[in-house]
């Protein structure tokens, strides 16, 4: 070490100041966010591409990643319509109930994951309140693929509502009011006014939920009974894998996730720097 | 003609309007003109179906138009911030009112580009057409926003502080030129201002607004030189209030040899074309605004005047709103 003799002077300790603390961030961000990353794809590459490849191409992992796109493919669709009706209610009418409903809309992220897969548990179960009466009928929703895409519907449905809400409360109403002066009808008006001002915005949100449609764990191990090959998905692949010793195996499914992770980041910083350049030509 | 009947209007318990009545002819430039919270640009919103009444009545032409949305009302409407979609061009925000229409009522395409020229030629941004409205400057863009307007031959136009957001050089020039544009195209217009000036200079009559309701409707002779409320003389030009009740414009009042009323100079400096002389009054400290021709010489700052008014008025009680 060094021992400090020379004068400090007030710039020089700021400089010294400044080094500590990005050096501290960045050793941080080092072994909370690269290290980790970095082991997975070690790991799952330990024993050559062969092993890898194997783990991907298994049919219970081929399943899982089939069932995990399947989830995506059906609930970031359904909560990209229903966040674009929540905020343009929200932001273009004024109605009863609006408070009522933006806290509604934040409810997933208040709750623990683990909760609201209970929660489906005990609406459509076996002894839940439904469960007679769907079992009576022949359906069967919890441990099943339709549980699993209830309760990713309900982790991301904040998503894109979060992410246009802002944006469009800022916007005002004057666009909509201007077009509808001109004569344009209502779905006139979304498709050629209101869509265009929300575009990156709306995708942003769409990237957002579909990384988490993907990832989610906790609410979708409470209903999916955890079938090998039937009701697994890639998170849950991976913890099975995982709990056998499967290392390789695991930390292969678990790669492409993170996979998965890296190429939201880079698409939102994509988006993130379109948006800005857009919103910054607007005034 | 618009006849506009007992309109109220609330907001929650904020009562924006209160039994308004108005009747404007073909071919007229209305100014609605008052502070914020008058309730000027309600009422404008209203006329234009973009906001309902509560009570009350809109004609247009004899026809009750009461329930018809903005859409259906043919009104040419200019927001104050513009509302220019972004992510078309210029051009295609003008034609944005012709390309919505039902397949039957729309022109064919070269005819809605040719309308886009015609208009931009009207509104003097011929070869801006394929810019978008970022790349205008805030009168150009005021512009777009009045040809939009115009491009559905609106039977009337209506424009929100039209002149608002401009700088006011700016805001002088294309003054003028809506006013000449009003002329030419044999439009009906009225626009939303708290600016008098800008009312009195434009408008064929002026529409005075205070706390939801109309103080006055008159030329703007009338309303500068015959205000019918103690409202109406203090904003639609300056008004000195004496203690006595009198309220005498500045340029109504002069300074003599000997008289009553005498006021202190507490400042003196150049105005336009004449000295603005601010005093206060020797007995009460009433503070008193005089203008002087700048030819004659002004008192000196100290001085202690007499005063007198050329021209004074009273309200009565039920005036002094």
């Amino acid at each position: 070490m060094t021992r400090k003799t020379r004068k400090v002077t007030p710039g020089t300790e700021s400089r010294t100041a400044q080094v500590l603390l990005i050096t501290l961030a960045l050793a941080f961000l080092a072994f909370f966010l690269m290290l980790p990353l970095i082991a997975v794809f070690s790991e799952a590459l330990k024993q050559g591409i062969g092993p890898f490849l194997d783990a991907v191409a298994n049919p219970d992992a081929f399943s899982a990643i089939r069932l995990t796109l399947i989830i995506a493919a059906i609930s970031v669709p359904l909560n990209m319509v229903f966040g674009l009706a929540a905020s343009w209610a929200i932001t273009k009418f004024s109605f009863p109930g609006k408070n009522l409903l933006l806290t509604l809309i934040d409810l997933p992220f208040s709750v623990s994951p683990v909760v609201s897969g209970l929660i489906f548990v005990l609406l459509f179960g076996a002894q839940g309140l439904l469960g007679p009466w769907l079992s009576a009928h022949g359906v069967k929703i919890i441990f099943a693929v339709p549980g699993i895409i209830l309760a990713t519907v309900f982790i991301t449905f904040p998503f894109v509502a979060r992410e246009l809400i802002p944006l469009m409360m800022e916007q005002g109403k004057e666009d909509e009011e201007a077009a509808v002066s001109l004569g344009a009808n209502g779905w006139q008006t979304f498709w050629h006014v209101t869509l265009p001002n929300i575009r990156w915005g709306l995708l942003y949100g769409v990237l957002l939920c579909n990384a988490r449609a993907m990832g989610e764990f906790g609410a979708v191990s409470v209903v999916s009974g955890h079938i090998r090959g039937e009701t697994n998905t890639m998170p849950l692949h991976v913890e099975i894998l995982y709990n056998e010793y499967d290392f390789v195996g695991a930390f292969a499914v678990a790669s492409l996730l993170a996979a998965l992770a890296l190429v939201t980041l880079v698409l939102k910083t994509v988006l993130e720097w379109r948006f800005d350049l857009h919103s910054g030509a607007r005034h | 003609m618009i006849r506009v009947e007992n309109i109220t209007k609330r907001f929650g318990n904020y009562p924006a309007l209160h039994g308004i009545d108005l009747e404007i002819q073909a071919g007229e430039f209305i100014a609605l003109l008052g502070p914020s919270g008058s309730g000027k640009t309600t009422l404008l919103r209203i006329i234009a179906g973009l906001e309902f009444q509560d009570e009350g009545h809109v004609h247009f032409n004899g026809e009750d138009v009461s329930d018809i949305p903005v859409g259906k009302r043919n009104v040419g409407f200019v927001f104050q911030q513009y509302a220019l979609f972004r992510h078309m061009t210029v051009a295609d925000n003008i034609a944005f009112g012709l390309t919505v229409r039902k397949a039957r009522n729309r022109p064919p395409k070269a005819e809605i580009k040719a309308r886009a020229q015609e208009l931009l030629r009207v509104v003097q941004l011929e070869g801006l057409g394929d810019r978008y409205p970022g790349q205008l400057s805030g009168g150009q863009r005021q512009r777009v926003a009045l040809a939009r307007a115009l491009a559905i031959e609106p039977s009337l136009l209506l424009l929100d502080e039209p002149f608002g957001a401009l700088d006011a050089k700016v805001r002088k020039d294309l003054r003028r030129w809506l006013r000449d544009l009003h002329k030419q195209m044999g439009l009906t217009s009225i626009f939303v201002t708290h600016d008098q000036e800008e009312a009195l200079e434009l408008a064929d009559r002026v529409v005075v607004m205070d706390h939801g309701r109309i103080d006055q409707i008159g030329t703007p002779e009338q309303v500068y030189m015959e205000p019918a409320t103690a409202f109406v003389s203090h904003f639609v030009g300056e008004t000195n209030r004496l203690p006595d009740g009198r309220h005498i414009r500045p340029h109504d009042i002069e300074i003599v040899a000997e008289g009553r009323d005498r006021v202190m100079v507490d400042n003196v400096f150049r105005k336009g074309g004449s000295w603005r002389v601010e005093g206060r009054l020797h007995e009460t400290g009433t503070i008193v605004e005089i203008d002087i021709d700048s030819h004659d010489t002004p008192p000196a700052v100290g001085e202690t005047v007499a005063i007198a008014a050329k021209r004074a008025r009273i309200f009565s009680a039920a005036e002094q709103r």
